[in-house]
């Protein structure tokens, strides 16, 4: 993928599927390395699927046989001489603290380090597909600052009016633009 | 975070307004979301059928949603319109131009854009 930020979307696509109420995004950014944590509390994986996550052959859905998600984010990160950490337990194996955590470490100074891009795009095309039952948080330390959002944060101002409502999105996207030009100022 | 008065403002503006439910009248606008149309390019597509639905007033009778992997990656990005009473319309290898007409057309006009449909498409 051209942008990391679209490795993150379409990662956390897999905690909602997951039928995640808590979604934590987390990036942890220095000089040199980015750090992305996709955390859930979804259904979990058992042990023999974690394994078989990180093969392209591998997949859940009907419509084909490769799954191309988490062997895209694993090859982003390892070609820049990064890793992927993934650990997870299922529902089944334990009914009260289940999920996922998926960690990738990019080093920036590599090549072949993919650029974050559109984070904030990201955060805008998932907060319109979210639904009622899921909320995110999101974190972007950066060596100057950093930028959050919470969406329960957003929910409880706005009671019943729904997080997908045109003006609310413009909102969010304008006061994550105005956190990132903040954080990256060196004061 | 800044300050959450504006949100409240929001509120307030919205509050009475009837939000718009998928009932039997309104035109579902499904974006494929899935790891192939990612990579080929949804995301600005999606984004800007949510603006245009709006700018073009057609946000009281259209919703747009996301799917996952509907099955025909080499033609993404998919943008699957449903009306009640009518065929569906697949439109393919979408992008944010042809989706400002597809709106303009299709959603306010009464008439899809057959030449972004499947059948009109060689890949």
């Amino acid at each position: 993928m051209k942008e990391l930020s679209l490795n993150i979307l379409d990662i956390v696509q897999n905690s909602l599927t997951a039928g995640a109420a808590n979604v934590e995004i987390a990036l942890e950014e220095t000089a040199e390395t980015l750090r992305i944590t996709v955390a859930d509390d979804g259904c979990g994986m058992t042990p023999d699927v974690a394994r078989s996550v990180t093969d392209p052959f591998y997949t859940t859905r009907k419509t084909r046989g490769v799954g191309l998600g988490i062997p895209f984010f694993k090859l982003a990160a390892e070609q820049t001489g990064g890793t992927l950490d993934l650990k997870s337990t299922s529902e089944k194996d334990d009914p009260v603290n289940h999920g996922t955590v998926i960690s990738a470490l990019f080093y920036k100074t590599s090549i072949d380090f993919t650029p974050l891009g559109d984070i904030i795009s990201t955060l805008g095309t998932l907060i319109q597909g979210l639904g009622e039952s899921t909320d995110i948080v999101f974190t972007h330390t950066l060596p100057h600052g950093e930028v959050s959002l919470s969406t329960a944060e957003i929910r409880a101002v706005l009671g019943e009016v729904p997080l997908s409502t045109p003006e609310v999105l413009v909102f969010i996207k304008d006061d994550l633009a105005s956190q990132y030009a903040e954080a990256s100022s060196c004061t | 975070m800044k300050s959450l008065e504006e949100l409240a403002k929001i509120r307030e503006r919205m509050a009475g307004k009837v939000a718009l439910r998928e009932g039997e009248n309104s035109v579902r606008i499904v974006v494929g979301m899935a790891t192939c149309g990612i990579a080929a390019g949804a995301r600005p597509v999606l984004n800007t059928l949510v603006d245009e639905v709006v700018k073009q007033g057609v946000s009281d009778k259209a919703t747009v949603s996301q799917t996952g992997c509907i099955g025909i990656c080499q033609y993404e990005p998919v943008v699957e319109v449903f009306e009640p009473g009518k065929e569906k319309v697949t439109y393919v290898k979408m992008t944010p131009d042809k989706a400002k007409r597809v709106v303009a057309e299709h959603i306010k006009g009464g008439n899809p854009v057959v030449e972004y449909t499947i059948g009109n498409t060689k890949i």
